[in-house]
This record gives structure tokens, C-alpha cells and sequence, in this order.
């Protein structure tokens, strides 16, 4: 099925292009091209605007080795020689790239016998501890379109970091069991904030920082119809008693509910404890009616890589591979505990950016270890990598598939060719040399 | 003399257009760079936005201009910051077991720093 329509003179257009900026992965973007640049995203919201006409081909050359300007084939031999040399190296970061190359990532980690992590260590991470602890009852963003009338958002910001959650997915729409739309539905906010998304709502509470545990199991007590004391509470959440048991009762009644919870939850105190909470408290409304939880992920194919892990590992992120065997634990194997104690040689980052996210001791480890770094743009990580290479960009000039932020495959419409090849084939090139400076170390 | 805060670090949608422009960006870097503040608290601490505070934990330090939080979206003694170089300086290494620092809801000390002389 053909995607794309050439107009009158140099426009052309790229029809159903997909959005890779965050995990909403909008798949109904039409791009007007001018050869090597995007002039128009319709549709596309205010990140997705800056994400698709700020990705021109520039002159940066492919591949920097020690900031120097090198050929790909010299930075894949470094590359590969800082990762075969490595007694415990870092894979990390996989969430801004296609699953085709998250793959690869993978079966580096996998050969080098080091350990793999992503970006979703340091913003879901708690929610996929809970997963296994509690487990998630879900659902599809189009399940909740067509049917949810309660909404509520935890922690959760999407006015400014999914701009098009609310008319795509979870506000707007009219569905097939909402058919009047934004009318048929009780949105909720619940956050220390008045954020620009409690403006959409029909409902703030407003709670006092680092509350969100307290606040949780008082609705668990509530869904138990616990009695409860109102000082007790109140001291505890910020909110009144009354408050909550008016939520409670919204949600009770609702004929299907959902709670979005973003990073307000898993970044602050609590962190899987506060996520184990809302996947209970989730399983608990179920004795009174339908309802779900859902994760507002950030990058485009973090889910992706959630995905691609698992499948390749049986876990989802923070993965040992040092023993020949898969090995999961968060909080020894994430990537910002490995570099803060100071334990990681070597690492391969691709597609995201440590050096300016991660907690200082992590970064100042990272900046005195050699590493490879894949990114289409320069960052503060690429500018420290021993080997950086500048990728073609996922989406815009790469194909391959990703997966919205609900675990539903999207295929990429990609809108020009780059000069810079691809994460994967950067990686299959690495791959194929470690594998061949591996065989020669053992035979030695 | 310094005040005591809690800082909230979070996304912005200017911050994140910024990400697509550039991170070494002027539009980026003025937002990672900005602090909100309770209008409230501005006023309390004799600040007008634009001022510039030194704002520390044990973790370290940063120095930031601060503006006043619009309308009524940030409660007194809560501050917001946009993600970025300045709000990672603040968060510890120790992740809890969990493998994800406190990156919200950080404990931090606010100094305000002299304005510069106005030029003549």
C-alpha cells in the first residue's frame, strides 16, 4: 500500500508519516517534503511540529572518533575494539530507535557479556518492577477511546508532554461507547501542580508533595470501604477525607475508568511502592466495574524497547548478561547504578543522552570511561564519546517499526533518505566485528 | 540567609521542542536554565523573575534565574524547573534498589544572589 502522493513542483507528500517524538506515536501525520526537508507536519502537535522540521540533513560528518572527523569503518573498529576489550560494559539507552535495531543492541550486550538497560529505568522502570509484582490490568489506547467515561491522570502532565493524548486517545474522541465525546467522560487530575493538563479537568486534587503512596492507599482503604480518620488523612495527603470518598465514588460508578500515570509517580518518593499501589488499586476497582492503568511513556519506542528486551532476555530492562544467562535486578544493573558506583569500563549508548539526564556521580563516571554513542543530533554525550556516530534519523529517514506507549506495533513511514546510515546498520557492523575480535581472543 | 524548598523537575513542551532544535540551542538552554517560583514566594524573598538564586542540596549546586510561576500553578514552597543539565546536578546516585533517582520532589535551599550593579 502506497503512503505517499507527489504534488505540483518539488513538494512531495508523505501520507499517514509517524510521529517518533513521544509515546503517543500519532501514525496520521501528513508531510510536505522539499527535498531534503520537512516544511509542514499537519496535525502533528507542538513537539511533533519541532520533531519533524528540525531533523535537516546537516554536514556533521558521520563518524567522530576522539572528536576528530573519521570514516565509519575506522569508529566501527574502534567501537568494537572498546567493547571487546571491556570486562563490564553498558548497553544503554535503546528508546529513541527502531526495534530492529534495539535488537542488535541486544545481541551486543548479549556477545560482550555485559549489561543492557534503557531510558525505561529512569522513567517507568518502578511501573515494570510493579508489573511483576502485581501485575497490570490494560488495555489498548483505542479500547479506552471508544469506552472510557472516567479518566484520571496521576503524576501526569500530557497537555505538555503528549499534546495529543487528550484528543486522540483519552478526552476528546467519540467513541463508540462515548458517542458524545469530551461530554460523556470525568476527567480527574491528581498532582502538586496546577499543570497545564489539570486545566483540561473536570476535577483537581491537589495533593502535598511526596504523598502519592498515602494518597493511593487511602482510595485502596476506600475501595474496602476501610473507615478512615479524617485528621489522619488529611495531615497525610494535603486532602480532605471528603475529597477522596467523592473520587471513590466517581470511579465506582464509572462503567469503564483509567488511570494514566506519568513520572509524577515513579520519579519521587515511593517509586515502585507507589506503583504497586496503583496497579492494586486498579485491580481493585474491578470488583465494581471495568477499569485499567495505564503508563504515559515518554519516548517513542521506549515501549519498543521494553518489548525488545523482553523477548530477547525474559526481562525488560537492567539485564546482566555477564554469565552467559540473563539476569534482571533493578537498582544493581540499571545503568545510572552501574556508573554511579563506579563499576562499568566501557559502554555503547545509543540513542539517548546520559550525560545530561543522569545524576552527577553517574555522569562524571561516564565522561572518564570510553564510550560509543549513536545519536542524529549532538548532545552533551555524543561531545564526550570516545567513538560518535551521527545516525539517520527513525521515522523521518529510517523505517522500521516501533510501538506505541499501549504495546501496539506502528510500522514507520520514513519521509527522505539521510547521508548518515541507520543505528542498525551502525550496530550490525559493530556486532559482526566483535563477534569476529571475540573468536580470535578465545583462539588465541 | 537561605530558604527552604521542594524542587519539582519536569517536562515542558518548550522543552521539549527544544530537544528537536538542538540541545546547545538558545531556546533549549533559556529553558532548562529557568526556575519557577510561587508568586508568593518571590515576594517574600524580595525577587523579581529574572533575578538569579543559587539553589543547592547535598548533592550540589546550580545557579538559575527565577520567574514567577504563572497564575496559581505552583503552590508556596514548591519550585519547577524543566528537565535538563541543571535539575540531573541536583539528584543523588543512589537509586534505592530501584535503578531511578529521585529525580522529583528534591529537598533544596534557595540563596539569592545580588543583582548586578545597573549599568549607568
Amino acid at each position: 500500500m502506497s503512503h505517499e502522493t507527489t504534488t505540483a513542483g518539488d513538494l512531495r507528500i508523505v501520507e499517514d508519516a509517524t510521529c517518533t517524538f513521544c509515546g503517543c506515536v500519532c501514525d496520521d501525520i501528513e508531510l510536505k517534503v522539499a527535498g531534503s526537508r520537512i516544511v509542514e507536519a499537519k496535525r502533528a502537535c507542538v513537539l511533533g511540529t519541532a520533531w519533524f522540521t528540525n531533523h535537516e540533513i546537516d554536514d556533521q560528518p558521520s563518524c567522530r572518533i576522539e572528536g576528530q572527523p573519521a570514516t565509519v569503518e575506522a569508529g566501527v573498529e574502534r567501537a568494537a575494539q572498546i567493547l571487546a576489550d571491556a570486562k563490564y560494559p553498558l548497553v544503554y539507552g535503546l528508546s529513541d530507535t527502531t526495534c530492529e535495531a534495539q535488537r542488535c543492541a541486544v545481541g551486543i550486550a548479549d556477545w560482550i557479556g555485559g549489561i543492557v538497560d534503557t531510558t525505561t529505568s529512569v522513567c517507568h522502570g518502578p511501573t515494570g518492577m510493579a508489573f511483576q509484582g502485581v501485575g497490570e490490568v490494560t488495555c489498548t489506547l483505542g479500547e479506552i477511546r471508544n469506552r472510557a467515561d472516567f479518566v484520571l491522570f496521576w503524576g501526569a502532565n500530557p497537555a505538555e508532554s503528549h499534546p495529543r493524548h487528550f484528543i486522540r486517545y483519552s478526552l476528546m474522541p467519540k467513541g463508540m461507547f462515548v458517542p458524545n465525546g469530551r461530554k460523556d467522560r470525568t476527567c480527574v487530575v491528581v498532582d502538586v501542580r496546577k499543570t497545564k493538563s489539570a486545566k483540561a479537568a473536570d476535577l483537581l486534587i491537589q495533593i502535598k508533595p511526596r504523598s502519592d503512596f498515602e494518597a493511593l492507599w487511602v482510595l485502596r482503604a476506600l475501595a474496602q470501604d476501610t473507615p478512615l480518620d479524617a485528621a489522619h488523612v488529611e495531615a497525610a495527603t494535603g486532602v480532605p477525607l471528603a475529597t477522596w470518598v467523592d473520587l471513590m465514588q466517581r470511579m465506582k460508578h464509572a462503567k469503564f475508568g483509567v488511570i494514566f500515570f506519568g513520572m509524577g509517580l515513579t520519579m519521587t518518593r515511593g517509586k515502585h511502592a507507589n506503583m504497586e499501589a496503583v496497579m492494586a488499586l486498579t485491580r481493585d476497582m474491578n470488583r465494581y466495574t471495568r477499569f485499567v492503568c495505564k503508563a504515559n511513556r515518554g519516548h517513542g519506542n521506549v515501549s519498543g524497547a521494553d518489548n525488545v528486551v523482553t523477548w530477547r532476555s525474559g526481562y525488560p530492562f537492567a539485564v546482566n548478561l555477564a554469565r552467559g544467562y540473563p539476569r534482571f535486578n533493578p537498582g544493581e544493573y540499571t545503568a545510572t547504578d552501574v556508573l554511579a558506583r563506579g563499576e562499568a569500563d566501557a559502554a555503547l549508548i545509543l540513542a539517548s543522552d546520559p550525560l545530561a539526564n543522569f545524576s552527577q556521580p553517574a555522569r562524571e563516571h561516564l565522561a572518564r570511561i570510553p564510550y560509543i554513542a549513536l545519536d542524529p543530533k549532538e548532545t552533551p554525550t555524543t561531545r564526550q564519546a570516545a567513538v560518535a556516530f551521527t545516525v539517520a534519523t527513525y521515522g523521518i529517514n529510517v523505517s522500521g517499526t516501533v510501538y506505541r506507549m499501549d504495546d501496539v506495533p506502528i510500522p514507520l513511514r520514513p519521509a527522505f533518505d539521510s547521508p548518515h546510515p541507520s543505528d542498525q546498520v551502525i550496530l550490525e557492523r559493530i556486532e559482526q566485528r566483535v563477534r569476529q575480535l571475540l573468536r580470535e581472543k578465545a583462539s588465541r | 540567609m537561605s530558604e527552604r524548598f521542594i524542587l519539582i523537575p519536569g517536562r515542558t513542551a518548550k522543552q521539549g521542542c527544544g530537544i528537536s532544535e538542538g540541545k546547545f540551542g538558545e531556546s533549549y538552554q533559556s529553558e532548562i536554565n529557568s526556575l519557577q517560583m510561587a508568586p508568593a514566594d518571590m515576594q517574600q524573598l524580595g525577587l523579581s523573575s529574572g533575578d538569579r538564586v543559587r539553589l543547592y542540596n547535598e548533592q550540589g549546586e546550580v545557579t538559575v534565574a527565577v520567574y514567577a510561576a504563572k497564575g496559581d500553578e505552583l503552590p508556596p514552597g514548591i519550585l519547577f524547573i524543566p528537565y535538563g543539565d541543571l535539575s540531573s546536578r541536583l539528584m543523588g546516585g543512589d537509586t534505592h534498589g530501584s535503578g531511578m533517582p529521585t529525580s522529583k520532589g528534591l529537598d533544596v535551599e534557595i540563596e539569592v544572589l545580588p543583582r548586578p550593579p545597573a549599568a549607568s
